[in-house]
């Protein structure tokens, strides 16, 4: 059935791409296209609005966003070093660097639990101030997006010994697009971080 | 580079790549660090904006060039993503042009005065011009 | 089993190979574009229906306002009528769900779901779709969302009656109905990303040999331009309805402005800052583009079935290949010409007065290639190019009537009254409804192998197209006389009290459009009955030129029997020298 679909792995002659890597292309253009929505909207309500809360009055946690943008980072040369390590055929490497990176995801989302509770129990919501709720719509979908991150890296982790053995190449393309995904999300989070944190 | 690599050029082409990696990551570091610091020196509100956004656009085109190797990319992901960047642009700069250009009638936290505003929105828009 | 080998194999071979799927992979939960096409077809028509059922009983209050509804009357339960009279919060969900329905849920689902799924690959000569199981995944979240549309018709208070563009900060405070239709939108807005990803590829990577883009058949043009407004203009939409989700669930004021009084009562539940323009900003920057999304595929299945039924090239198909590109692009900064009575300054205005007036250039040149065309042609009156053809002056006074409501100075006096409605609706109604049904006769053959009755889909276009005029043209009137679009009871307002002619012309546009209805019991049958018992035709049944009828009608798993290679445009018909008036692009 697909195996009569072309260019599922190997390259379109002319484009010079395989179907799935231009599909993630695509969809993170889509996505550009979401969170620039939701910039568009704190750019906007900050400029309307006639006071904004500085970065000092908000009460955010600095030193724990900047370990989570660490965090991010670091995830994003784990998933590189993977689809690197699969590209040189050494498959054990590149299971440790998935292992890595999920981990730091984890940890990503870890923090930002601790830091949601902290400020739903000193009684800040959404819907405290405009402010709260550009950063938690932001942070949250933000956070989803990580989520879903763990969970295809967590599915092509289990799923990888049979798919080396068997498609090694299509495997390597999945981490690749995989890959891209997720620095796309840790792209957002180097605007967000800024944004929600340091202005 | 990337384009190659699945070609011919095999492992010598390819440990090039580790020390790029280790270098970027080093450079990210460097730049989160930076952009907390200046954080903390509370520069006035128009600086402090244009640095953190040309850090964090440094940091992201960084990520963009070498970890997702848009520096050596194909030419039709090149022609989608600079349409994406276009329409970006546009849906980031024309809603707040619209919201400057009616200056008087937005977010006041004053419910006596904006009653009013709602209601009479279409005269204002004209209004506020002459202000 | 490499890749070349498997499709050179003859089509009887070929099956053979697979094993045979159950009921369920086959029909139900397939992968093949076609039975997807299919799926999205029948689904996207059947919500055509219950749409336009939903005006139906509408145009009974406007016809009959604080009279009983015949029969639904007494079947509606007392929270939407009352004594069988329908309840205004009745009538503005069925305004809204009318909207949102024939929208998103029926023109594009069969315009891009239906027609682009099935078309598309065999145009291209692909064997499916680039991510097959994607496919049929978007199609599961356009039925998802079209089941939690429907549930909100069941929940306390009803369905969403904040209009079908829902403004805040009325749909910020509206019941519960309009939670249920942002998490219909979200479904929605996810499969026409999923989908529209899925055509790019597509179209991309899977042409046939010797496809160039400049050899594509229109109608691939046009799905290939309609999906990059998709996918670039549904994400924004996206984030908006979250954000009123949040504003609805979270009391954040996103869309609620400081000091919002309801019905002399402060708003209590929010306490404002925000902004509802965002909303229709982030709105319409979908909202605009998304008529694209509902015209040209219609434009693509025009310019198909006026080539094929002049036998002639299109006039000047490069032409119409550059102005839908440009077409395209514009869509993108037009969005604020609905905004013009916002009060959101004179100098945005005249900016997207504009391009607004720029965008109808392309839009004129379309047309106008497509007129051309008919220029010394033998016509064929065939039943889908009776429709096409009748598309081409509806198209115009749709997209004509649309140029003062692009005025800023005009929009003023049109803005919210029943000429909008008449100018949206002949482009989207017998504009893009009409190229749709073009659509079905043409490609009917293609998918069951038979043909549609002639002299019933004749008896369906001339009675469509009286009855269709009947309904809008006079809402231009109507428009121009300042009815607005929203009223729910003509006796309370000025206009029919002074004009009582106004409320006779009233009376007829419903007339007009319940016996539209009932046309369309001739294309119902006809439909119905051609599946099974229609006249049996041959692969090529309209001697088209184009890649689909390349294919065995209805083409197998897989398409074609060996992956065709193309020599020639899509459009070579009544070439001097060719042994016949057409020449298929699969031939040397």
């Amino acid at each position: 059935m697909s195996d009569v679909i072309p260019y599922t792995v190997e390259p379109h002659p002319v484009t010079g791409v395989p179907n799935p890597k231009l599909g993630i292309w695509l969809f993170l253009a889509s996505e550009v296209m979401l969170f620039g929505a939701l910039f568009s909207t704190y750019v906007l309500l900050r400029v309307g609005s006639d006071h904004w809360p500085r970065h000092t009055e908000t009460g955010l946690n600095v030193p724990l966003a900047t370990v989570n943008t660490i965090v991010l980072i670091l995830s994003s040369v784990t998933v590189v070093m993977a689809w690197y390590s699969l590209k040189i055929g050494e498959f054990g490497r590149a299971k440790l660097f998935v292992a890595a990176t999920i981990a730091c995801a984890c940890t990503f989302m870890v923090i930002k639990y601790f830091e949601y509770s902290h400020k739903f129990h000193v009684g800040t919501f959404p819907s405290t101030s405009n402010f709260y709720a550009v950063y938690f719509t932001m942070t949250g979908l933000h956070g989803l997006h990580v989520l879903g991150g763990i969970i295809v890296f967590s599915y092509l982790l289990a799923t990888s010994n049979q798919w080396w053995q068997q498609h090694p190449e299509q495997f390597t393309n999945r981490i690749e697009c995989t890959g891209l995904y997720w620095h796309f999300v840790d792209l957002v989070w180097i605007f967000l971080f800024p944004s929600l944190y340091l202005l | 580079m990337h384009a190659h690599a699945r070609t011919a050029h095999g492992h010598e082409d390819l440990k090039k790549h580790v020390r790029i990696y280790i270098s970027v990551f080093v450079a990210l570091m460097f730049l989160t660090v930076l952009t907390v610091v200046v954080s903390y020196f509370h520069p006035p509100i128009a600086w402090a904006v244009a640095i953190a956004l040309l850090i964090a656009c440094t940091k992201g085109s960084l990520v963009a060039l070498y970890f997702m190797h848009l520096i050596s990319e194909v030419k039709v992901i090149y022609w989608t993503l600079g349409l994406c960047v276009v329409l970006f642009g546009v849906l980031m700069l024309l809603p707040t042009a619209t919201e400057g250009n009616q200056s008087g009638v937005v977010h006041h936290n004053d419910r006596t005065v904006v009653g009013a505003v709602h209601a009479a929105h279409g005269d204002l828009g004209e209004h506020s011009e002459t202000h | 089993m490499s890749s070349s080998h498997h499709r050179e194999e003859q089509h009887g071979g070929h099956d053979a190979h697979h094993p045979q799927l159950g009921f369920w992979r086959k029909y139900v939960f397939s992968v093949d574009h076609k039975i997807i096409g299919i799926q999205y077809a029948v689904t996207g028509l059947c919500f055509l229906l219950f749409g336009f059922c939903l005006m139906m009983l509408m145009r009974w209050q406007l016809a009959y306002p604080g009279q009983p509804i015949p029969i639904f009357g007494r079947i509606l339960p007392a929270s939407l009528v009352n004594a069988g009279v329908m309840l205004p919060d009745f009538y503005n969900a069925l305004g809204a769900m009318h909207g949102t329905i024939m929208v998103f849920m029926g023109v594009v689902p069969l315009a891009v779901g239906g027609f682009g799924n099935y078309i598309v690959p065999l145009q291209i000569g692909a064997p499916d779709m680039a991510f097959p199981r994607l496919n049929m995944t978007s199609y599961w979240c356009y039925f998802v969302g079209g089941v939690i549309m429907l549930a909100s018709f069941f929940v306390p208070g009803g369905a969403a009656a904040s209009g079908w563009t829902s403004y805040a900060p009325l749909s910020v405070i509206a019941s519960m109905g309009q939670t249920f239709w942002l998490f219909g939108m979200i479904f929605l807005i996810t499969s026409s990303l999923l989908g529209s990803i899925n055509f790019l590829v597509t179209i991309i990577q899977l042409r046939a040999k010797g496809l160039t883009f400049f050899r594509l058949p229109f109608f691939v043009w046009a799905q290939f331009v309609t999906s990059f407004l998709l996918l670039l203009a549904f994400p924004p939409l996206e984030a908006a309805g979250v954000m009123q989700l949040m504003d609805r669930l979270a009391h954040t004021n996103f869309f609620v402005p400081s000091g919002l009084v309801i019905s002399e009562q402060p708003l209590t539940s929010h306490v404002g800052g925000g902004s509802p323009l965002l909303w229709q900003h982030l709105f319409w920057f979908l909202a605009h583009p998304e008529v694209y999304v509902l015209i040209l595929p219609a434009m693509g299945i025009v310019a198909e079935v006026i080539a094929n039924n002049t036998r002639k090239p299109l006039w000047g198909y490069r032409t119409l290949v550059y102005a839908i590109v440009f077409l395209g692009f514009m869509s993108f900064i037009v969005w604020a010409h609905h905004m013009f009575m916002t009060g959101m300054g004179t100098k945005m205005s005249n900016f997207f007065q504009t391009t607004t007036m720029i965008i109808s250039i392309p839009s004129v040149v379309i047309l106008t290639c497509l007129i051309l065309s008919l220029w010394g042609a033998q016509i064929r009156f065939t039943v889908p190019m009776l429709f096409a053809l009748a598309f081409l002056p509806m198209f115009g006074i749709g997209g004509l009537t649309g140029l003062p409501l692009g005025l800023t100075g005009a929009d003023v006096h049109l803005h919210d009254t029943y000429y909008v409605i008449a100018h949206f609706h002949y482009v989207v109604a017998p504009g893009t409804i009409f190229a749709l049904f073009a659509g079905v006769y043409y490609w009917f053959p293609k998918v069951t192998g038979r043909k549609m009755n002639d002299t019933l889909g004749k008896v369906h276009f001339w009675l469509s197209l009286v009855f269709i005029n009947g309904v809008f043209l006079p809402m231009f009137i109507q428009g121009m006389y300042g009815g607005h679009r929203r009223g729910y009871d003509p006796n309370e307002y000025d206009l029919y009290k002074n004009f009582p002619a106004m409320l006779g012309l009233v009376k007829g546009i419903s007339m007009s459009a319940w016996l539209l209805g009932l046309s369309q019991i001739p294309f119902i049958i006809n439909f119905l009955h051609s599946i099974w018992a229609g006249e049996k035709v041959t692969q090529n049944p309209w001697e088209a030129t184009t890649l689909e009828w390349a294919a065995p009608s209805p083409p197998p798993h897989g398409n074609f029997a060996m992956a065709p290679v193309v020599y020639c445009g899509p459009y070579e018909y009544s070439c001097p020298g060719r042994p016949h008036d057409f020449w298929p692009q699969h031939l040397a």
